[in-house]
C-alpha cells in the first residue's frame, strides 16, 4: 500500500447522496478473479448516460470524489473501494459515509474524508464553475483546502497511522514477523504438512 | 482454573496478544478453492508477496466443477476462469493442488480429513463457511473471507478476537435410525438459526461419543446453520482410529507423541462455558425441513406448520413467507410432500459411510416414477471406494445417477441444479431461496431418509418402504 500524506487534484462534483455499493459497482463486476482493473464497473450504470458529470471532458484525470452525504452504503463488497482506486480517486469527501465502506476504504489506502455538507456545497460549486480548480487533502495536518476554504476534518489515529506509513493489515502483521518465526519454532514435528 | 478443549488449542495458537486487541493466532492449515481465492492471490501479487508456508496450504476444485464429463473443458466461461486462475495462482506460488481428475480431487471438507491433514489441536481456515466441519476432529475450524485469505497467505496468521464458548451435551442414545443430521437439523430448530452467534460450540455427551467421525462431521458442518463461529467434539479413540493409517498422518514415534498430546485435549472437569445447553438424545426423530432456512425443521411424522403456530411476529411473517416460497399448504402431513429430486452429497452427507447407508436402503428398490436421484460422491476417493464395494451399482439399478465429485447440487454453481418450483430433498445443509437453482425448492433431510424418499417420491423414512 502507498504511503499518504498529501494530495492535490482535480475533483468530481457528484450531486447524489446515498451512492449505494451497487450504484458504484454493480454485482455482475464480481465474477471478476482479479484485484484491479474495477475502473469499467465503476457507477456503471450511470455512466451509460453522455449527461452523467464522470463523462464530460473536463472532468478527465480527477483524483478527489466530492460525493452528497451517505456514501458507500449496501452491500460489504470491497470491490466498490477497489473501482473507486482504479478510477484513480485517491480521495473521498461526503458529509457522511456507510461505516463498512469507510473501513474498507482505510484497509485498501483510499482515503475517506468526512467534512460538513456546506463545505461539500462550497467545493461543488468551486469545481462546476472552473473544474481545473484543485484541492488540497492535507492527512497530516487533517485539512482540506481549495482557494480560500480551509476545512479541518477528523480521522481515527489508527487509520492515520496506517495510511501515513502505507500500512495494510498484511504489512502490519508482518511487522511482528520475529514472532511468528518465533512461534513456528516451537511447533511440534507431529504437525502434519502437504509438501 | 481448568480450560475447555477450545481454550487449549487457542492459547496454543496464540503468536502475539495484546490487551484490548484480537490475538494474532497460527494457522496450522490452510484450505482453498477455485471461488474465494483467485482475488487474494492477485492481492498477494501486486504487493510482490510470497505464500508464507505453502507446505501448510492445500488447493482443490470443488465449488463449481461439474460431475460429468470431468474430463472435458469446462463449459461455463465463469466457473471454467476460476477453476484455471486457481491452477494458475496455485504452480506459480507452489501451493499443491489436487485438480479435476485428480485421486484426492474433491469438496475441500472432505479431501483434509481423509487426506489425514485435519488433525486434533489443529487451527484450520478456509474461504468456505463450512470449514466448522474438521472441528469434529478436536480443532478449531472456520470460514474466512477472501481478504483474511490473503492475510493467511501471506503471514499464515490471522487477527482473532477470543470467541465465546458454549458447551452442547447431548444425553443418551439416539434412536435407531435417527442419524447425526436429524440431530443437527433438531438442535437448529430448537435454538433458531442465530442460537450460536458468537461461540465457539463444543458438542460432548453420550450421543456424540457414539457418533462415527462422518457423524461427527455432520454435526460440526452444520453449526453453521445455527450462527456458531465454529463447532468442536474432543477427539477420543474413535478419532485416532479414524487419522491412524491415512496419508498425512504421524508416523511411528511421532504417532505416539501426537495421541499423547491429543489426549490432552479435552475440557477440564473445573473449566466453565459461557452457555451450555443439554439435550437428550432420545427425544431426536428423523428431521426433515419445510421452510427457506435451516431453522424451519419438524419432524418428519408432523405436518406442514402454519403461521398460526407461531408466537413472534417476525416467526409468523416468515412462515407465511416460506410457505409461499415453497408452495406448500399448511397442515399437509410432510410425508405427503412429492419430490422431484433427491439428491444425496456434500460436505454434510457425502462421504462413504453416507453412500452406503443410502444404498443399504436403496438396494432392491426402484427410484419412484417422476422423481430423479442424484448420488454425488464428496471426493474422488468416495467414488472409487464406492465403486470397490458396488454401492453405484445400486443406485444405478435403482436407476439412480452416480456422478463424479464435487460440490454439485448443494450450492448449484455447476450444471446440476434444480429448475424453477422444482422440490429436492436434500442431504446437503442449506435451504435457503434460489441455493440449490433460481426458484429451487429445497427440504434438508438426513440420508435415510433421501434415500426412502426417491423410492417412495414422497418424503419418507426406511420404516414406510416395508
Ligand atoms: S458441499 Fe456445499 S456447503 Fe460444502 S463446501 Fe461445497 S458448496 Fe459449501
Amino acid at each position: 500500500m502507498e504511503k499518504f500524506t498529501s494530495h492535490t487534484g482535480t475533483a468530481l462534483p457528484l450531486r447524489r447522496s446515498n451512492v449505494d455499493t451497487d450504484q458504484i459497482i454493480p454485482a455482475v463486476y464480481l465474477k471478476r478473479v482479479t484485484r484491479t482493473g474495477f475502473e469499467d464497473g465503476l457507477f456503471a450504470a450511470w455512466r451509460n448516460d453522455p449527461d452523467f458529470v464522470a463523462n464530460k471532458p473536463e472532468y478527465a484525470g480527477v483524483s478527489i470524489l466530492v460525493a452528497g452525504p451517505d456514501f458507500g452504503t449496501g452491500s460489504s463488497r470491497e470491490h466498490a473501494v477497489w473501482a473507486l482506486m482504479d478510477y484513480g480517486f485517491k480521495v473521498v469527501l461526503s458529509s457522511r459515509f456507510a461505516d463498512i465502506f469507510r473501513g474498507n476504504s482505510g484497509k485498501a489506502g483510499l482515503l475517506s474524508v468526512p467534512v460538513e455538507q456546506d463545505v461539500i456545497e462550497q467545493l461543488w460549486a468551486a469545481i462546476e464553475d472552473d473544474p481545473t480548480t484543485r484541492i488540497t487533502v492535507d492527512l497530516e495536518a487533517r485539512t482540506v483546502t481549495c482557494g480560500d476554504l480551509v476545512a479541518p476534518f477528523q480521522i481515527d489515529d489508527y487509520t492515520r497511522w496506517r495510511l501515513l506509513n502505507g500500512l495494510d493489515d498484511i504489512g502490519i502483521t508482518l511487522g511482528n514477523e520475529a514472532d511468528i518465526a518465533a512461534f513456528e519454532a516451537t511447533r511440534p514435528s507431529f504437525k502434519p504438512v502437504t509438501q | 482454573m481448568g480450560r475447555t478443549l477450545a481454550e487449549k488449542v487457542w492459547d496454543e495458537h496464540v503468536v502475539r496478544s495484546t490487551p484490548g486487541e484480537p490475538d494474532l493466532l497460527y494457522i496450522d492449515l490452510h484450505l482453498i478453492h477455485e471461488v474465494t481465492s483467485p482475488q487474494a492471490f492477485d492481492g498477494l501479487r501486486l504487493a510482490g508477496r510470497p505464500v508464507r508456508r505453502p507446505d501448510l496450504t492445500l488447493a482443490t476444485e470443488d465449488h463449481n466443477v461439474p460431475t460429468l464429463d470431468w474430463d472435458k473443458p469446462i463449459a461455463d466461461p465463469v466457473s471454467r476462469t476460476q477453476v484455471e486462475t486457481l491452477r494458475k495462482n496455485a504452480a506459480e506460488f507452489g501451493v499443491r493442488l489436487h485438480p479435476l481428475g485428480d485421486l484426492d480431487q474433491g469438496i475441500v471438507h472432505v479431501v483434509g480429513p481423509q487426506l489425514g491433514l485435519t488433525q486434533p489441536g489443529m487451527t484450520i481456515v478456509c474461504g468456505d463457511s463450512h470449514t466448522s466441519t474438521h472441528g469434529a476432529f478436536g480443532a478449531i475450524a472456520f470460514g474466512i473471507g477472501t481478504s483474511e485469505v490473503e492475510h493467511v497467505l501471506a503471514t499464515q496468521t490471522l487477527m482473532q478476537a477470543k470467541p465465546r464458548t458454549m458447551a452442547v451435551t447431548v444425553n443418551g442414545t439416539l434412536p435407531e435410525g435417527v442419524t447425526a443430521k436429524d440431530l443437527i437439523l433438531y438442535l437448529i430448530a430448537q435454538t433458531g438459526t442465530g442460537g450460536g452467534q458468537g461461540y465457539i460450540v463444543e458438542y460432548r455427551g453420550e450421543a456424540i461419543e457414539q457418533l462415527s467421525m462422518e457423524g461427527r462431521m455432520t454435526v460440526c458442518n452444520m453449526s453453521i446453520e445455527w450462527g456458531a463461529k465454529a463447532g468442536m467434539i474432543a477427539p477420543d479413540q474413535t478419532t485416532f482410529d479414524y487419522i491412524e493409517g491415512k496419508p498425512e498422518a504421524p508416523k511411528g514415534a511421532e504417532w505416539d507423541a501426537a495421541v499423547a498430546h491429543w489426549k490432552s485435549l479435552r475440557t477440564d472437569d473445573d473449566a466453565t462455558f459461557d452457555k451450555e445447553i443439554v439435550i437428550d438424545a432420545g427425544d431426536v426423530t428423523p428431521f426433515v425441513t419445510w421452510g427457506t432456512n435451516p431453522g424451519q425443521g419438524v419432524p418428519l411424522g408432523a405436518h406442514v406448520p402454519s403461521p398460526d403456530d407461531f408466537e413472534d411476529a417476525t416467526d409468523k411473517v416468515a412462515c407465511e413467507k416460506a410457505l409461499a416460497y415453497m408452495g406448500l399448504e399448511a397442515g399437509t402431513p410432510m410425508r405427503e410432500v412429492k419430490v422431484d429430486t433427491v439428491f444425496v452429497g456434500s460436505c454434510t452427507n457425502g462421504r462413504i459411510e453416507d453412500l452406503r447407508l443410502a444404498a443399504e436402503v436403496i438396494k432392491g428398490h426402484k427410484v419412484a416414477e417422476g422423481t430423479r436421484l442424484l448420488v454425488v460422491p464428496g471426493s474422488v476417493r468416495v467414488r472409487l471406494q464406492a465403486e470397490e464395494e458396488g454401492l453405484d451399482v445400486v443406485f444405478k439399478e435403482a436407476g439412480g445417477e452416480w456422478r463424479g465429485a464435487g460440490c454439485s447440487m448443494c450450492l448449484g454453481m455447476n450444471p446440476d441444479t434444480l429448475d424453477p418450483q422444482e422440490r429436492s430433498a436434500s442431504t446437503s445443509n442449506r435451504n435457503f431461496e434460489g441455493r440449490q437453482g433460481k426458484g429451487g425448492r429445497t427440504h434438508l433431510v438426513s440420508v435415510p431418509v433421501a434415500a426412502a424418499t426417491a423410492v417412495k417420491g414422497t418424503l419418507a423414512s426406511p420404516a414406510d418402504l416395508v
